[in-house]
Formats: C-alpha cells, structure tokens, sequence
C-alpha cells in the first residue's frame, strides 16, 4: 500500500515536470508564441477557479452560480494587499485565498441550509452584490473606472521571458490545486463530502454532520477561486468590476458540467478547450454566445454526463500499463474505470 | 433503551405528531405500524434527530437525544436505515459500507465487521466492487441495512424494508431483521405491512394520524378484532 503511494506520488511529479519543462521550453524557443503561452497561461486560471467550483458543484452536489464574485474577492484583495502593503505576491494570493475563504464562510453560514435552486440564486444574488460593491468603494477599488497598475509577475522587458515566467506561476498554482482537490477528495472528509452529492439523508443517518462538511467544501472552494483571483488580477494587471459579472459565473458552470461534474481531469480538459474555444469565437462578436448556447446544448443532448462523467483520466494507471507491464497490483477500491486516452492528470 | 415522552412534532402549521410516549427495551424487536401519513416515518426521524420536536423528549441509554445533532446520535450507537434505502447509487458496495463505517473510532475492527456483514449478506460479497445503484432492490435493502450494521448500531431502526419488494425478499428481509435481533441489536421496526411486522415483533404500537392508539404484546394485537379491520385486511 504504502510503496503504492510512494510510486503515485512519483509518477505524478515526473510527470507534470517534465510537462511543465515541456511546455516552458516551448512557449521560450517560441514554438508556442507569445498569444498561445498567453492563452494558456489564462487557461490556468480558468482551470483554477473551475476546479474549486467543481469541489463545491461537481463533487459536494451543492450548485453555485457566484463563483465569479469569489474570483472578484480574491483579485480585488490581492492586489490591494500587494499595491497598498508591498507584500510579494505569493504571499499576497494566499491571503487573498484566505480573504475569499473569510467571505466564503460567511456567506455560506445563511445560506448552505438552503437546497438546490435556492443556494443557486443566493449564490448569484452574492456575485451581483459583490460586483456592485466593487464599483461604489471607489476608495478602495477604483470603483466603475477600474483598478489599475497591478504590478505583473515580472518585468523583464524581455517579452518571452516574461511570458515563460508567467506561465510558470500560473502552472505552479494549476498543481497546487490539483493537489489540494485530488488529495481533498480521496481523505476521509471527500468520502463525506461525495456522500452528500449523493444522498443528504443517508449521509446523515451515517452520522456524517452534513452542515459542516457543506461549509468546509463551500469555504475551501472559495479560497480556491480566490486563489485563481489573486492570480488573473496579476495577469491582467487591471482590474474592473464588469470583469467579474454573472455571465463569467455562469461560464465556470459551463466548464464544470461540460468537463463532467465530479471529474477533476474532465474540469482541466473544458477549462483548457473552453479558453480556445472562447478565443477562435471571437471573429462571430457577439454571435459567439448564441454557438455557446446551441453547443451547450448538443452537449447536454449526446453527453449528459460532460466529457468525463465523473471518471478521471489517470496518469499512474497509464505509465502502469506501459511502462511497468508486470506489476499489476493496483486494485485499489476507490479505481476509477480507467479511459484509453493518453492524457494526464498533471495538465497545467 | 429508548424512551419516548409527549413527542409533538410539527411541519409549519401541521401539528404531525400528538404527545407520542413509547418506549423500546433492550433485545426487543418493536413495531410501530399505521396507515400512510400516520406519522411513522416522522417519529423515526425525531428520533434520529433530523427532525426537531416542539415538545416532548427523546432519551437513549439513558442520555437525553433531543436537540443532539443527528452525527452525534449514531455515534451513541442508534442508527437508522432510512425510508425508500437511500445507498449512494453512484458509489460501490464496498464504498456504501466504508460509508457505513464513518463513524467508527476502532478502524482496526472492521475487517471483522465487513466479515459479520457478508455473512449475514452473502450476495453483498458477491457484487462488492458493483456500483450500488444497479443493485436490485432486494440487493439495495440488504446493502442499507449492512451499511446501517457497519457502525455497530444497539438500536436498528428501520424505516418500511418491505417497501417496494418482491414477496419472496421480504420473507428473506424479515428473517435476517430477526437474526440482527438474536445477535443483540435492538430493533425498532416501522412498517406498513403490518401482517409481516407483527409477526416477528415483541410488542407494537399502532399509530393512527399522529397519535398512538393502541398498543401491546404484537401477537395479541395481530390476534385483536380492531386491528385486523384497520390494517390486516378483516
């Protein structure tokens, strides 16, 4: 057991090593250009904030719509702990993680008792509020004119380096929460917190205490996405309250359902595909929403379950079955059916 | 072991349950049986604590249960096996009973647990690493209540494990909630088929819209001329 988690814990570092040295190599030659590293990087923090909406969505069952008023939170006191305090910035994202974790406790107190549509709305209620606040505490925030010059992650002045530089950030970020989110969901609490998906009564008469487990899965995800904030206010390096209004919400939704609700691989596949997508739509203009719709659409028709259901691509069970052919000892309980697909869980 | 005192319960305005007063001791098989919306399913649910009562009390071994929250009660070693099942669908049976197990401070006796409840449910065994969810319902009863067993409860209560099965499982329902009593586990049994509750009962009571209205030795009460009009079919 204990050399199976050894041989894990390799296998995913190596792995998404060597495919960060992969990927920094390319965006550095410029085989991946300075617009692709860009996208990319951006990505990243899609998948970050997408991957903390699945924890509270796709894994606890309990549906958000205000997760782009947790980014908001994050960003916004990110930058202003780094602006106003000169704090470096990676303890200023985590404070601001902590920050949206504050907001998110506080938020979720009233309004976790609620079930279904109502959490929903509520949610959405406070991702409206907190847009609203941003623009009125002009003192703080800018107000409606924005908040500007965020210091970036580097400034080189060597436009690929820093390109190179704030990919590696961000990547680093992707991992960190890969690694809280898988490691979440595998302990003892993620057992609690997949049983509420599945059944609140059965959980409870298990003796799980639901309530709390709702708010530490609610509270944890909100420090994700105050995380992935932190990270986007640095990135643009500008700040404006419209940035984080209810359609950005609703696009994390869209990553979360269409990657699979419940599959952390299938929230780093649609958080990467969405980010393209999103970028080669944009020649229709506005037009590009009404393919949004129509392909969110065919999806929820021919895949009701998202790309992945709530299947995981693994890794390990991939450098397992071609690289050590012989040691088939992994029966693990909590296996997920196994894809073919070659991809892997240490993407960006 | 269980004491029940002038329980009233209300849903908003709807007063469910009238001064309800019963009592379990230990190593019975008790039944509470009634007609639907009697308010079977709500006195469990008072008991195990996700319903709050207005008045009245609970108390296990001794110990005052109202107002516990509903974790803290299966950790005093009562736990229910709610109404219509309620496995995890999506999870394995093996991942069902680890659920059960949640509570369990003593992990290093599972194994022994996991031993007690394949034996007493070999068709578990068979289908371990099956995803709950396409388990039959005979299979699903019998994977709630070996869920339920996990936690190594003193007081089983059951909430209808008839419902919706073929005749031939309830039979086999019913003689296995028999053999979880002979082991030692108290049983509180709610159920609309009266006939099959009463037979393997000690005593029972008979609720009729919220109020208790008869109650005694379960074979006398099966024997009665007023239950079996109400509920036996004449």
């Amino acid at each position: 057991m204990k050399k199976n988690r050894f041989f894990n814990a390799i296998t995913l570092t190596v792995t998404s090593a060597s495919l960060y040295i992969l990927l920094a190599l390319l965006i550095f030659t410029g085989i991946i250009d300075e617009y692709n590293g860009q996208l990319l990087t951006l990505a990243g923090i899609y998948v970050i904030v997408s991957l903390s909406l699945n924890l509270i969505t796709g894994f606890t069952g309990q549906l958000a719509l205000g997760h782009a008023g947790f980014m908001a939170v994050g960003a916004y006191s990110t930058a202003i702990i780094i602006m106003r305090l000169n704090v470096p910035m990676i303890p200023a994202v985590f404070a601001g993680g902590l920050i949206t974790a504050i907001f998110g406790l506080l938020i979720g107190i009233p309004t976790l008792r609620l079930r279904g549509d109502y959490l929903a709305i509520t949610t959405l209620g406070f991702g409206e509020i907190i847009r609203v606040i941003m623009v009125n505490l002009e003192g703080l925030t800018g107000g409606a004119a924005g908040l500007k010059g965020v210091p970036p992650f580097s400034d080189s002045g060597d436009f690929i380096l820093d390109a190179v530089i704030k990919f590696s950030w961000v990547y680093g970020f992707v991992i960190f929460t890969l690694v809280v989110v898988s490691n979440l969901i595998k302990s003892s609490p993620g057992r609690a917190i997949i049983s509420i998906r599945e059944d609140e009564i059965a959980s409870n008469s298990m003796g799980i205490n639901v309530p709390y487990y709702k708010m530490f899965s609610f509270t944890m995800s909100a420090f994700l996405a105050g995380i992935g904030g932190g990270l986007y206010a640095i990135y643009f390096g500008y700040l404006n309250p419209q940035m984080f209004g209810f359609l950005n919400s609703v696009n994390f939704v869209v990553i979360v359902v269409l990657g699979g609700m419940g599959s952390i691989t299938g929230t780093i596949l649609a958080g990467i595909g969405f980010t393209y997508i999103q970028e080669w739509l944009r020649i229709f203009k506005d037009f590009r929403l009404v393919i949004f719709g129509l392909a969110l659409i065919s999806v929820m028709l021919f895949w009701p379950k998202g790309l992945m259901g709530t299947n995981e691509i693994s890794v390990v069970k991939l450098v397992r079955k071609y690289f050590f052919k012989n040691k088939n000892s992994d029966n693990s309980s909590s296996g997920s059916p196994a894809s073919g697909e070659s991809q892997s869980e240490g993407v960006r | 072991m269980l004491k029940i005192e002038g329980l009233n319960v209300y849903y908003g305005t709807i007063h469910a349950l009238h001064d309800i007063s019963f009592e379990v001791n230990e190593g019975e098989i008790v039944t509470l049986i009634g007609a639907n919306g009697a308010g079977k399913t709500t006195t469990l649910h008072t008991i195990s604590g996700l319903i709050q009562p207005k008045s009245g009390s609970v108390s296990f071994m001794g110990k005052p249960v109202t107002g516990v929250p509903a974790n803290k009660i299966v950790e005093m070693g009562l736990c229910q096996v709610p109404e219509g099942r309620r496995i995890f669908a999506n999870l394995t049976v093996q991942e069902n009973l680890e659920m059960g197990a949640y509570t369990r401070k003593d992990k290093a006796n599972l194994k022994n647990d996991y031993e007690v409840v394949f034996t007493r449910f070999p068709r578990l065994k068979e289908r371990i690493r099956q995803i709950a969810g396409t388990l039959s319902g005979g299979e699903q009863q019998m994977l709630a209540m070996g869920r339920a067993l996990m936690s190594r409860p003193k007081l089983l209560l059951l909430d209808e494990p008839s419902m919706g099965l073929a005749p031939l499982f309830v039979k086999e329902i019913f003689s296995i909630i028999m053999d979880i009593n002979r082991a030692g586990t108290t049983v509180l049994l709610v159920e609309q088929n009266a006939n099959m509750a009463l037979s393997i009962a000690n005593r029972a009571y008979v609720l009729e819209t919220g109020s208790i209205v008869l109650s005694g030795n379960a074979k006398e009460l099966a024997a009665s001329e007023d239950v079996r009009k109400a509920y036996l079919g004449g």
